[in-house]
């Protein structure tokens, strides 16, 4: 904003202040070292470390089929997504081909979780900027997504319903039921979210050119998922390079130009009704199937190099595997998109005021696990 | 000018949002979406899949279907089923045949991930719908999974 950035005629001493570990303005242990003069912040130093748990060395230790579980633990609000993107590098390495009933059912809990992801990150935008109403309303309605992994899967959080070769087991009787009444009831709602934060004249003003990325510093610093298609960067893994079901939907890649928290906003409320579509165009013909292709006990890779990315509800997640051939990989490395947007924060918020700094960081929808690991 | 006409357009999206808000008000859902949790105990049904702790089914007879295969034990990330087992004289064939002493399972490290359930060749392990597991005492989550006394099943074969 223009007249937030008119340099103060009277300069004071710059300081430093500590925003976090525990802030409640901060989505987690993250802790910024903001320099500060008066209220315009001149850097800001993300510490990081607070809630790492080494689990890319974990994965050393572990057998294929045990990583798995650990990746609910990165990014916990799309813990299905994470998973899946083990399973298909496991998957490729092994090069055994899943059925399309696994790659269609994986299509639809994955889009759940990005609803459910999407539903609590618009909650706590608005509560970050003081609507606290926001929150409850979109905790109502992802209690209904909730309760269908809970059926399917058995947890409501860490699913680890994926395993190398399909799914742990077939989905629950009710499911599909559900789903439809849970799309039925969401898709009169996503008009009341608008009617009650995106319409808002209060929250345009604080967030309309409010930590402006433009669509050079998104390539440059490898940003990625909403926060690089609020820029116009069109970086969406499931239409660039599709994997599991995303072949064979329509649907769009939501791009804005902007740059600004009011960009990101709006790509992530499109991108629901995006979700919404693609469910409704696989539910209702859900493939007959295997639901396990049969893998070895003891999985083991051949020697090589695996990679493989999947969008996650924040951005692109890459699962590199090194592996000697033998049942625990050598090198597993998650290129978590959290990381690397975390990166740019600092470059977009020099010279903004504190209160710009957290509607930036609510459009980014950190989670700090994720960034840790 | 514009200070006038931001003044208004803040008053009418306060008003529109506060219109969604006071429908719910009016219209008021019949019945709780919340659930009175300690009071509804008796009749909170968890869903049949739900993943709340390992246990061992036991029949009438004080036998269970675990054959000591350790396939759990192997399956579990982070170490918490823990088997004790035994080689016995099995008084049918007059072979030794291995058996469970004790089939330890630590509640506090599992990490709910269904893996030791999956690799379980007899389905001697189920998940139990029981979400009610603080304790005053930590060794009160090491919990021993076969009753005292109980015996594999005849014919049980990994």
């Amino acid at each position: 904003m223009t007249d937030q950035q008119v340099q103060n005629k009277i300069k004071t001493e710059e300081y430093f202040i500590n925003m976090g570990p525990q802030h409640p303005a901060a989505h987690g242990v993250l802790r910024l070292i903001l320099t500060i003069d008066g209220e315009i912040i001149k850097n800001v130093e993300p510490d990081l470390g607070y809630i790492h748990r080494s689990i890319e060395k974990m994965c050393e230790r572990d057998s294929y089929q045990q990583i798995v579980h650990l990746t609910d633990r990165m990014d916990y609000l799309s813990s299905h997504i994470n998973n899946e993107a083990v399973c298909l590098t496991v998957e490729k390495g092994l090069e055994i081909e899943v059925s399309d009933r696994v790659k269609v059912i994986r299509t639809i809990i994955a889009e759940l979780t990005r609803i459910a992801s999407h539903c609590l990150w618009w909650g706590v935008m608005g509560m970050d900027l003081g609507a606290l109403t926001t929150y409850f309303y979109a905790f109502r309605d992802r209690e209904m997504i909730n309760d269908i992994f809970e059926e399917t899967c058995g947890a409501r959080l860490t699913m680890n319903y994926n395993i190398p070769g399909g799914l742990m087991f077939d989905i629950h009787p009710n499911f599909v039921k559900r789903t439809k009444d849970f799309i039925t009831h969401f898709k009169t709602k996503i008009p009341e979210y608008n009617l009650l934060l995106t319409d808002n004249v209060i929250f345009h003003k604080r967030t309309k050119g409010v930590g402006i990325i433009t669509k050079e510093d998104a390539i440059s610093f490898g940003v990625s998922g909403p926060v690089a298609r609020g820029s116009g960067f069109s970086s969406d893994v499931r239409k660039h390079h599709p994997y599991s079901a995303y072949d064979r939907v329509d649907f769009k890649e939501i791009l804005f130009t902007e740059g600004d928290t009011f960009a990101r906003y709006q790509v992530r409320m499109m991108e629901l009704w995006e979700s919404v579509s693609i469910i409704e165009q696989l539910i209702d013909n859900i493939p007959e199937g295997e639901t396990k292709t049969a893998t070895k006990a003891v999985i083991k890779l051949p020697k090589g190099e695996f990679y493989q990315r999947v969008e996650t509800a924040r951005g692109e997640l890459g699962v590199y595997i090194n592996s000697t051939g033998n049942k625990n990989p050598y090198r597993v490395k998650f290129r978590s998109p959290g990381f690397s947007n975390l990166s740019i924060l600092n470059h977009i918020s020099k010279d903004v005021m504190i209160a710009d700094l957290v509607a930036t960081m609510a459009s980014f929808d950190f989670v700090i696990p994720d960034i840790d690991r | 000018m514009s200070y006038f006409s931001d003044i208004y357009k803040g008053i009418k999206t306060l008003l529109t949002g506060m219109s969604v808000t006071g429908g719910y008000f009016l219209h008021a859902r019949k019945g709780a979406i919340t659930q009175e949790y300690p009071d509804n105990r008796e009749t909170l049904k968890m869903f049949d899949r739900f993943r709340g702790e390992v246990v061992m089914p036991h029949n009438a007879d004080n036998r269970h279907y675990c054959t000591g295969c350790q396939s759990c034990e192997i399956a579990c990330p982070n170490g918490s089923i823990e088997i004790i087992w035994d080689r016995a004289v099995d008084p049918a064939t007059g072979k030794k045949k291995k058996k469970i002493d004790k089939h330890i399972y630590h509640l506090s490290m599992c990490t709910m991930c269904g893996l030791c359930i999956e690799a379980c060749p007899t389905d001697a392990i189920v998940w139990a719908p029981n979400f009610e597991n603080s304790v005053y005492d930590r060794s009160a989550l090491t919990k021993v999974l076969n009753q005292p006394g109980s015996s594999v099943l005849d014919g049980i074969e990994d």
